[in-house]
């Protein structure tokens, strides 16, 4: 692990991947203090362009657009990162039984799995944040909802292939469990190419948020790029600025984290590092 | 003397920085004559392929590459020579046979297609001409139905069918010179014995110069003109065969030639026959064919083997691969489901006991697996493999790690190895620790499936004897797994040969040795590589 780390840090793209994500960080814990009154706060005139005092300028209501686009990294990250990490818990947790119980309950798991692949994810999102009312969690329950099958189907398969080494056989020939093989062996050994899945589906999990705030879908409470972008499509011609800046920082953000997973990829992948 | 058709002239292959010697070849002179098979032997890690792949200039480069001295074949340097110059003579005038045979066709091509490839690269032959060349090729090397062989894809022959067909191959242009790396370490004694033969007897009838490359001593008694010795990329002694495995002169040659199990039954006192530990009673297991065409269709792995092992004895398993001995070894240990029969531990059946009523039997028997590079969790320290077993079974973490420690001392291991991951250790050593697990909680049976398979011979004889200390001091019984039948000799007090999954002869070891009963162990015996010279009147004292 500790080596893939230091192939990963010899990686530049990934390594810029790492300073952005780490500046949107920043954004998202200054946000409070650059930005007091919030993002909802009315604070000038509708529409005006980039200024001093709006450095990215106001939307339609009169929006200070930077509070926004700081208080959006915030909802985006942590979307992002709960849904995927729900959905790597949940994914994980079917694969690996799955994969390591096999027979009837490896049936059913995985037919369960690919009934979730065959819906379009970005429909049943909407459907289930419909039908849960949209809320912060209604969403990430949603994003997760959609995003586990990935996750399922790669520790099943590594379960799989894992399994029928000899030093499980050994294990399981000292006498133990079934959860101290899971949990002791098969676990730490397919972590690696479950981090580097998990981070790619945090770019993918802010694209969804991002895609159902654009549609009303998300919490109305709460800003995010999503909405803003919606907000500022009727204006794009005459004020260019609130759904341009935005969209740079959900192109930049899932740019980076999409960097960062390829990279985590290639360092901890022995099957890629060997090419 | 005839011509020398390949001479290596102080070649030295270099490594790239951080591997774990400067070269992987240092200045190795070794010429080849026509119709003479030179065998290149040393251990893994010596170089001997490499050296092989530079003459076909098929170094995994720009890391790897030739830094110094020539390559003369038939007076041309092919270090110098550029790429397309060397296609012409690779798999023309040299030709290459390889260690896999299933790796090296293409599985969707038929073997008829590929031979024929040769042709349609190297020469301006017809299409009807080719065939024919292709079906006389497969002919020559005695493969039945030629016509059909040509039609087929390779996973529809077998392994010894795949290596002539790889052979007749190599040998379709007639090459001055054939490189033939360890070409029958992946396959069964018997076929092994069989290969040996028809490339020793294609080589006489064209006179063929052959460099061929293997790490048993055994196929060199048996093909061998010439033997070269290499050694960490030293070339440490050349020469005639027979000067070579007689009268050794260097340290090393002596070394490994004393390493190298012999057939014969070593003077041992009888063991005696006490109760029985462990049995199987006409223990069946068959896997189905998997697919959705090949449904119905199934493969008898075990077809009612009945055996028992006595308390302090060393019972050896031997037999062929398929021939169901290492099913019979995991469905003895219940880490496979057997279809029917019974596995009897200390008169108890085990056979259907579930996993928490099992447990207290797992201790009492123990396994030592085939490949130490699988068989250790590489994410776990030595001392926390060790321990797994005597913690399940309630010992107190703290007390299971000292003596987890104290286990690694017995094994022949550094103490200070606890704290280290498993892919720091060599093959030998990783199985010293596969050995430490398995002792650690005690057991009275040791079912040790091909430990030394995958270990250089040097290393072989130290954990052969290692776990013949292990048993004499500890006084457990063991199940050896082996298709050695030189190491089963040394270390076994019965012998069971298994066939197609089931038991065809099973006695005491010296007399299936003397007077085997069955015809399929005469012939095993008959094709253990080197029989002749194993038993022969040269046998050296054993180095300390």
């Amino acid at each position: 692990m500790r080596a893939g780390l230091r192939r990963f840090a010899r990686n530049r793209m990934a390594l810029a991947g790492s300073v952005v994500i780490f500046c949107v960080f920043l954004l998202t814990v200054t946000a409070p203090f650059l930005f007091p009154q919030g993002a909802f706060n009315l604070a000038g005139q509708p529409l005006q362009p980039p200024s001093l005092r709006f450095p990215l300028g106001t939307d339609a209501l009169g929006r200070d657009v930077a509070a926004g686009v700081a208080e959006g990294a915030r909802t985006s990250l942590l979307i992002g990162i709960s849904a995927a990490l729900s959905a790597v818990l949940f994914g994980a947790a079917v694969g690996g039984i799955a994969g390591y119980y096999r027979g009837p309950i490896d049936l059913l798991l995985m037919r369960l799995t690919e009934f979730f692949q065959t819906i379009p994810a970005f429909l049943l999102a909407m459907l289930l944040v419909v039908i849960l009312s949209p809320s912060l969690l209604s969403v990430i329950i949603a994003i997760a909802a959609v995003s586990w099958p990935g996750i399922a189907r790669l520790v099943r398969g590594e379960f799989v292939a894992l399994g029928g080494r000899e030093f499980i056989l050994a294990s399981a020939g000292l006498g133990a469990s079934g959860p101290r093989i899971i949990f002791r062996h098969l676990l730490p050994n397919c972590l690696s190419s479950i981090i580097a899945v998990g981070s790619l589906l945090v770019a993918t999990a802010i694209l969804l948020e991002t895609g159902l705030a654009f549609l009303g879908l998300g919490d109305p409470n709460i800003m995010s790029w999503g909405l803003q972008i919606s907000a500022g499509r009727v204006s794009l011609r005459s004020a260019w600025w609130v759904c341009t800046f935005p969209g740079i920082a959900i192109l930049l953000t899932v740019l980076s984290i999409n960097l960062i997973g390829d990279g985590l990829n290639e360092a901890l992948n022995p099957r890629l590092r060997k090419r | 003397m005839s011509s020398t058709v390949l001479d290596i002239q102080d070649l030295t292959i270099g490594l790239p920085a951080g591997a774990d010697r400067s070269s992987a070849v240092q200045g190795m002179n070794l010429a080849l004559r026509a119709g003479e098979v030179t065998c290149l032997i040393g251990e893994s890690g010596s170089g001997k392929s490499l050296a092989a792949r530079a003459v076909l200039g098929l170094l995994p480069g720009p890391r790897v590459s030739v830094t110094a001295g020539r390559i003369l074949f038939e007076g041309q340097d092919l270090v110098s020579l550029p790429e397309r110059e060397m296609a012409k003579i690779r798999g023309a005038r040299i030709g290459m046979i390889f260690q896999e045979p299933m790796t090296a066709l293409n599985p969707l091509h038929r073997i008829g297609r590929q031979i024929e490839e040769v042709f349609r690269i190297h020469t301006t032959l017809g299409t009807a001409e080719r065939r024919g060349r292709v079906v006389k090729l497969l002919a020559d090397v005695h493969l039945p139905d030629p016509e059909k062989i040509a039609r087929s894809y390779p996973h529809q022959l077998s392994g010894g069918q795949r290596q002539r067909a790889m052979i007749a191959m190599a040998l379709a242009l007639e090459p001055k010179l054939l490189i033939a790396d360890e070409p029958t370490t992946a396959l069964d004694v018997t076929t092994q014995a069989q290969i040996l033969h028809l490339i020793h007897e294609l080589q006489r009838e064209h006179g063929t110069a052959v460099l061929f490359i293997t790490h048993d001593f055994g196929v060199v008694a048996d093909i061998a003109d010439q033997v070269a010795v290499l050694q960490k990329g030293v070339l440490v002694e050349a020469g005639p065969r027979d000067a070579v495995l007689n009268a050794p002169q260097h340290a090393y040659t002596k070394a490994l030639l004393a390493a190298v199990p012999r057939l014969v039954v070593p003077d041992r006192p009888p063991a005696t026959a006490g109760l029985v530990v462990l049995e199987s009673v006409d223990v069946r297991k068959s896997y189905a064919a998997k697919g959705f065409f090949a449904r119905g269709r199934s493969t008898q792995a075990l077809d009612g083997v009945s055996v028992q092992l006595h308390r302090g004895e060393t019972l050896g398993l031997v037999g062929e691969s398929g021939s169901g001995k290492s099913t019979l070894a995991r469905a003895m240990t219940r880490l496979l489901p057997i279809d029917s029969g019974d596995v009897i531990l200390k008169g108890e059946g085990i056979t259907h006991l579930s996993t928490k009523a099992m447990r207290p039997y797992r201790r009492m028997v123990q396994m030592v697996f085939q490949d130490p590079y699988a068989s250790l969790d590489p994410r776990q320290r030595v001392v926390d493999i060790i321990s797994e077993g005597p913690i399940i079974h309630g010992t107190p973490p703290a007390e299971a790690h000292t003596r987890a420690r104290r286990l690694l001392g017995l094994v022949g291991l550094d103490p200070s190895a606890a704290d280290r991951y498993p892919h720091e250790f060599s093959g030998g050593q990783r199985q010293r620790i596969g050995i430490a697990r398995a002792l650690a909680v005690e057991p009275e049976v040791l079912v040790a499936d091909e430990p030394v398979s995958a270990l250089d011979v040097s290393v072989q004889a130290q954990v052969l004897e290692l776990l013949a200390d292990i048993k004499a001091e500890l006084g457990i019984s063991m199940l050896f797994v082996t298709h050695d039948l030189r190491v089963a000799l040394q270390i076994c007090d019965r012998i069971a040969v298994m066939r197609h999954g089931a038991i065809v002869e099973l006695g005491p070891t010296a007399e299936i040795f003397a007077s085997p009963r069955h015809p399929y162990t005469r012939a095993l015996f008959d094709a253990v590589p080197g029989a002749a010279w194993s038993q022969g009147a040269e046998i050296l004292t054993p180095a300390e």
